[in-house]
């Protein structure tokens, strides 16, 4: 079979997949967003069980990552677990969404060996918590940190160095998007 | 040996522990990290993987950048391998925004990251000699790596930023006699690679002090997210390139080079063989490029763009194996957010920190090489 008859039967195991997880874990969610990649939606407390299920059952093997999006102004955190699965070479985000007041979710440390790490920056970068994740205190990338963590949306990055950085003489900054205006497409008129 | 099941924990206080910092500033360290090492006499009992070093926090400056605006930033989160990012952003906002990128710019985007694992792994390969004491093949190999720099200058004006691929296709075509000089350059990159061959993977020092050191048992691959040339020298035959095929590897004859055991010898000797097949891969590209046509995109004005929301994840094969991006966009003219999979991630701190157990403290430098870890991808 060739690479694009594979790519179909990979693509209707996805579809299939998507209706069991629904089915079992109650996936408000599913978005496909292409042939080997698809989004879902689950329960913060069915979780580790989804995961649980694609990894020993449906060949989701691979922990790629796991990461955050911060939606600030809607108040919750939405947690993405991307999987892969070799034999199927199709990838699946698995996305769970918790409260950003005292954010904290389930380890999933026992699941894949590397799952610490990812959980560790997280803790220092967004706050969240991984409670029974090993080493999730200790300082991952920033040393003697004192501020709010630093992805947050909240953290401004400007300010950040203004406060705490002296400024030198001699050197100006410049609006970068209207350095781009005035320069980039002078012929067309363009702003 | 030191045996490791009389003790549950290193007690420094006991005077039977030594603790060493092996970096930041270490030359058997790969690039800004370090590694906090406990020792028993000359073997290490536990080690603690510690970045931030470098961290300037691409991932946070990307959101309050427009998406041109992050067109040059990419590259610059890693030295040795700007262009996986550059590519691996440029696919990703193509993605979200239905850009169809015409079939020239994909051959050149393919030849630019084919050089670039080339140069990349000249300059790992060097470093691997290095660190077992043979640092004058370090020196013939960073000299090659050089011709491969000249020949991003000319194909992309840069020599190690190159901002060459952008989203919409590539900044420019080949210039008039490239491929004779690439080609030029690949016989000389051969011949180099054969004479590496004879004096140091054959040598018998090389040979003692790296067979047999940092050994990945198959079973930890799946659940440490070990890829790369790591995993399939343990004989995992999983390459982006061949499991998932992007730009013009499905019209590149190229079989996925495995191993049967993950030592820091065989390792080398897959990265070895994976020189030669990029050598093959950019003679192929040169052959069969089209000449004529297109070679970006016809876009919108940059200063306006905003990509439909929505979110993916895009991944190619760097040098170290897996190399995503992972971007979402919420319909704005800024990222919502974007996260860089990177495997030294895992391979760098889980993974060393496991493998680095009962190793020799001569031989750490080695072990770290063989894994080739890169910080700028762990920290972001």
């Amino acid at each position: 079979m060739g690479y694009a008859g594979l790519q179909l039967v990979n693509t209707m195991f996805m579809q299939e997949l998507c209706e069991r997880m629904t089915r079992q874990f109650d996936c408000d969610q599913v978005m496909h967003q292409k042939d080997d990649l698809s989004f879902l939606r689950v329960d913060r407390d069915r979780l580790e069980s989804a995961l649980m299920y694609l990894k020993t059952h449906e060949g989701f093997v691979h922990l790629s990552f796991v990461t955050v999006i911060d939606y600030i102004e809607d108040g919750f955190f939405r947690l993405n677990y991307m999987l892969y699965n070799y034999d199927k070479a199709t990838n699946i985000g698995v996305q769970v969404d918790i409260t950003r007041e005292n954010p904290s979710m389930h380890s999933i440390h026992h699941l894949w060996a590397q799952g610490w790490t990812y959980q560790r920056e997280l803790k220092e970068m967004y706050g969240i918590d991984f409670p029974g994740s090993p080493r999730v205190d200790e300082e991952f990338v920033l040393e003697g940190w004192d501020g709010i963590p630093p992805m947050l949306r909240e953290f401004d990055t400007a300010k950040f160095c203004e406060d705490r950085f002296a400024k030198r003489d001699g050197r100006e900054s410049q609006d970068i998007k209207q350095t781009m205006r005035d320069n980039l497409y002078p012929e067309r008129g363009e702003s | 040996m030191f045996d490791l099941k009389r003790y549950s924990e290193a007690e420094l206080e006991s005077g039977k522990f030594t603790k060493l910092w092996h970096g930041p500033q270490h030359p058997g360290i790969t690039g800004n990290m370090s590694l906090e090492l406990t020792l028993s006499g000359d073997d290490v009992v536990e080690c603690k993987t510690h970045v931030g070093y470098l961290h300037r926090g691409f991932e946070k400056l990307m959101e309050r950048r427009t998406y041109i605006q992050n067109f040059p930033v990419v590259c610059r989160i890693a030295v040795p391998e700007p262009t996986f990012n550059e590519y691996m952003y440029a696919a990703a906002v193509e993605e979200l925004a239905g850009i169809e990128v015409p079939e020239r710019a994909e051959w050149l985007r393919c030849l630019n990251l084919e050089m670039m694992r080339l140069a990349s792994f000249l300059m790992w390969l060097g470093g691997a000699c290095g660190s077992f004491g043979m640092s004058t093949v370090y020196q013939w190999t960073v000299t090659h790596r050089d011709y491969m720099l000249d020949l991003f200058e000319e194909m992309t004006g840069a020599r190690i930023y190159h901002m060459y691929i952008s989203p919409g296709g590539v900044r420019a075509p080949l210039p008039d006699g490239f491929s004779e000089r690439a080609l030029s350059v690949m016989n000389g990159i051969e011949k180099l690679l054969y004479e590496i061959e004879r004096v140091a993977l054959n040598n018998h020092i090389f040979k003692m002090r790296s067979q047999d050191l940092g050994i990945i048992d198959p079973e930890m691959v799946d659940p440490y997210g070990i890829v790369g040339p790591n995993a399939r020298a343990c004989g995992f035959k999983r390459d982006v390139r061949k499991d998932a095929p992007y730009l013009v590897y499905d019209q590149l004859d190229f079989e996925v080079i495995t191993a049967d055991k993950s030592d820091a010898y065989t390792r080398t000797l897959v990265r070895y063989q994976e020189m030669h097949q990029c050598i093959s891969l950019i003679r192929q590209m040169l052959e069969q490029m089209p000449t004529k046509g297109s070679f970006h995109a016809d876009l919108p004005n940059v200063l306006h763009w905003k990509i439909p929301a929505g979110q993916t994840y895009v991944k190619s094969e760097c040098t170290r194996g897996e190399y995503g991006y992972f971007l979402v966009s919420d319909g704005s003219e800024y990222l919502r957010r974007v996260t860089i999979r990177g495997p030294s991630y895992t391979h760098a701190i889980a993974v060393m920190e496991k493998l680095v157990v009962g190793v020799n403290i001569a031989d750490v430098a080695g072990l770290m090489v063989s894994l080739h870890t890169y910080p700028p991808e762990i920290e972001r």
